[in-house]
């Protein structure tokens, strides 16, 4: 009797060890993904997160990477920079990502930052445009969105078609605004315009009629807006009360035109944004047919049109990260950080592709993203006139 | 000159704003004694109950302001009813805690419900802003300064004048006493608080359409509001009323002539310099003491 409980009970703990080994090799690719759900910025982050589950479905659907599905981790960075470092901390320690994508905002970007450079683990950053990020030396940052600088060079070719003379700047009172203003201004100044007043609000400042008051008086003729579209829709129709009679330029890409048609109203008429994405006009982009059927994809779930214009970044950057983890044939952190080296991809926006930038022996990657300027006329986005050739 | 005027008339215009937040906010902090974090999400409650109001019952303006502050009125009973009625004998710092609990509730409640995207509260005054000489003013500004200063008024007087007013500063002031002499206490305490509440719905409703509504709306609503009750000094209705308009006033000068990017700055120092100068507020009669 004995000897026969023996055997079945090695049966079973071979069975049980077969199982553990084969789940294993099956066990699914964890990518992090770091976002503002709540707080601000919510809306942003919240599209990004859904493009990003977006491009986990369609991996999944071709079988995931090198056999093994796609899982996201996703934590909440509730606008706030402290909370970006505690949520890259969790992902890292708790969950053991091999790598993240993340974190929205540049302040949040910058905060999590120290924690991949200790634990060694790399991330895409998708949305942030402060410079300072790829420039510190922390060669665990991938960035495929642009940079301020690389903005501005963007509209460079339109200064003279917008018929730019005397610029005035508000911004948001965070690292991406400043480095906007920064960047803008040095553009627009090599390009003989003369630039204005500065000015800036809190992230979660409502009442902009003081800086709209002072920029009046400056007698400019265009004001350039860097902040989030809940911000610049406040601005629009203030600027309106206040009879600020300015053509408008947002920069950053989030400032979502049809979001703003539907909040902004008659006050967002006329005004330009830079995007990184035109979801109006798929076909126009660098890889229209991937294009269209992002856009398609996004209507049959059910989000919101205007949530497109971030929503693409989450798509871009889970692809980049997944890429990686082919590439590098395994889910360990510096692999897929060495990986991301060799990433050559089309996404939503155009190919991605990492270029040093920052001191030498430590850099980041920088990709070179598309930029394309749209107008709101008629209650519709439209290309601006000197763009549609055609 | 002419940028002086238009600075001036949006302080004043954001300062009335601050008063109304202030108010409500000074009657529970300053004759209750409760720390109230989730003020701010009172504001936001009005809010979102216009925008319901509006865009979903397709209900029109004066009666979703109404309901906004029905809204404000209920909940803020509720809230005493259950939270704050089993603690009425517990330290101010037990009821704050409380109060920190229900902020995150409630704000949370709020993304749940309405999720993070911005709403847009519809209103039916025209866009195109009034022009008297160098100064421009949207219509529905002036609209939302008039009704908050008809809600102050309102307030001082139902405070004053009244014998609920006189019930409400009795129970503050000893509750016992108020008790022997007939005043149902706690029945005093709930209108107290649901007052107060429905002061910030109804400044959430008038300031929704102005602003965009959002769950994280309240915290700047609760962090003026505070100034403007530490300013004014505790339980003082025309001390908040004040001292929402300095701080309205302050806040736009210093943006106007300082620098934006120091504009809640500039408040926080009147804070600072009214606090150690003037402890009790800047409009603090002389107290006798003992």
């Amino acid at each position: 009797m004995p000897k026969r409980w023996t055997v079945l009970v090695a049966l079973v703990v071979a069975t049980l060890m077969a199982a553990t080994v084969f789940v294993e090799a099956q066990a699914p690719i964890k990518l992090g993904v770091i976002q503002p759900l709540s707080g601000p910025v919510a809306a942003s982050g919240n599209y990004v997160r859904m493009g990003a589950e977006i491009a986990r479905d369609w991996l999944n659907a071709k079988g995931g990477i090198n056999g093994r599905k796609v899982e996201l981790v996703i934590e909440d960075n509730k606008s706030d920079p402290k909370e970006a470092a505690s949520a890259a901390e969790k992902l890292i320690v708790r969950d053991k990502v091999p790598a993240i994508m993340g974190a929205w905002g540049s302040s949040m970007t910058l905060a999590a930052m120290p924690k991949l450079e200790e634990y060694g683990v790399p991330m895409v950053v998708e949305t942030s445009s402060a410079a300072t990020i790829t420039k510190r030396g922390n060669p665990w940052i991938f960035r495929i969105s642009p940079p301020s600088e690389m903005e501005a060079l963007g509209l460079e070719p339109y200064v003279d078609k917008l018929g730019l003379k005397r610029v005035d700047f508000l911004a948001v009172n965070t690292d991406w605004g400043r480095g906007a203003i920064g960047a803008f201004g040095e553009m627009l100044k090599k390009r003989g315009v003369a630039v204005g007043a500065a000015e800036f609000m809190e992230q979660s400042a409502t009442d902009m009629n003081a800086q709209l008051t002072k920029i009046k008086a400056t007698g400019g003729d265009t004001l350039f807006l860097t902040t989030a579209v809940e911000q610049i829709t406040l601005i629009m129709k203030q600027a309106q009360e206040q009879r600020l009679a300015r053509r408008i330029v947002t920069t950053g890409g989030s400032s979502s035109p049809t979001q703003l048609i539907k909040q902004a109203g008659t006050a967002a008429e006329g005004t330009y944004h830079i995007v990184f994405f035109m979801p109006w006009f798929p076909e126009a982009m660098p890889d229209g047919k991937l294009a269209k059927a992002f856009v398609d994809e996004w209507a049959k779930r059910g989000h919101p049109f205007e949530g497109l214009t971030e929503g693409f970044r989450g798509h871009d950057g889970i692809a980049t990260l997944a890429e990686a983890v082919k590439l590098a044939g395994q889910d360990d952190p510096k692999a897929v950080r060495d990986a991301l080296w060799r990433v050559n991809l089309m996404g939503v926006n155009g190919p991605i592709r990492f270029e040093k930038d920052g001191p030498s022996g430590k850099e980041s990657g920088q990709s070179r993203p598309s930029i394309f300027v749209v107008q709101i006329r008629d209650g519709k986005v439209t290309l601006p006139d000197f763009l549609a050739k055609k | 000159m002419e940028q002086l005027l238009q600075h001036l008339v949006n302080g004043l215009v954001l300062g009335g704003t601050y008063a109304l937040l202030g108010i409500g906010l000074t009657l529970i902090f300053g004759l209750m004694n409760v720390v109230n974090f989730a003020h701010g999400e009172f504001y936001t409650l009005g809010a979102y109950a216009a925008f319901a109001a509006l865009g979903l019952a397709g209900l029109d303006f004066t009666l979703a302001l109404l309901g906004a502050i029905a809204a404000g009125a209920l909940g803020g009973a509720l809230c005493e009813v259950s939270l704050l009625r089993p603690l009425r004998h517990e330290s101010i710092d037990t009821t704050m805690l409380v109060m920190i609990g229900l902020w995150i509730a409630m704000q949370n409640g709020e993304l749940l419900v309405w999720g993070g995207v911005a709403k847009s509260i519809s209103h039916p005054f025209p866009t195109a802003p009034l022009v008297l000489g160098p100064v421009s003013l949207a219509p529905l500004r002036l609209f939302v300064l008039l009704v908050a200063a008809a809600l102050i008024a309102a307030s001082y007087l139902l405070i004053q004048r009244t014998k609920l007013g006189r019930a409400m500063r009795a129970t503050f002031q000893d509750a016992e006493t108020s008790a022997l002499m007939g005043v149902p206490i706690e029945r005093i305490h709930t209108a107290t608080f649901a007052f107060g509440s429905a002061l910030a719905a109804a400044a959430g409703a008038l300031l929704g359409p102005i602003f965009l509504a959002y769950p994280s709306m309240g915290d700047l609503a609760s962090l003026k509001a505070f100034s403007v009750v530490i300013l004014g000094g505790l339980g003082n209705v025309p001390g908040a009323t004040l001292g929402g308009l300095l701080l309205g006033v302050a806040e736009e000068l210093g943006a106007g002539y300082v620098s934006s990017g120091y504009r809640d700055a500039v408040g926080f120092l009147i804070i600072i310099v009214v606090l150690v100068l003037r402890p009790a507020g800047i409009f603090a009669r002389a107290e006798r003491i003992g």
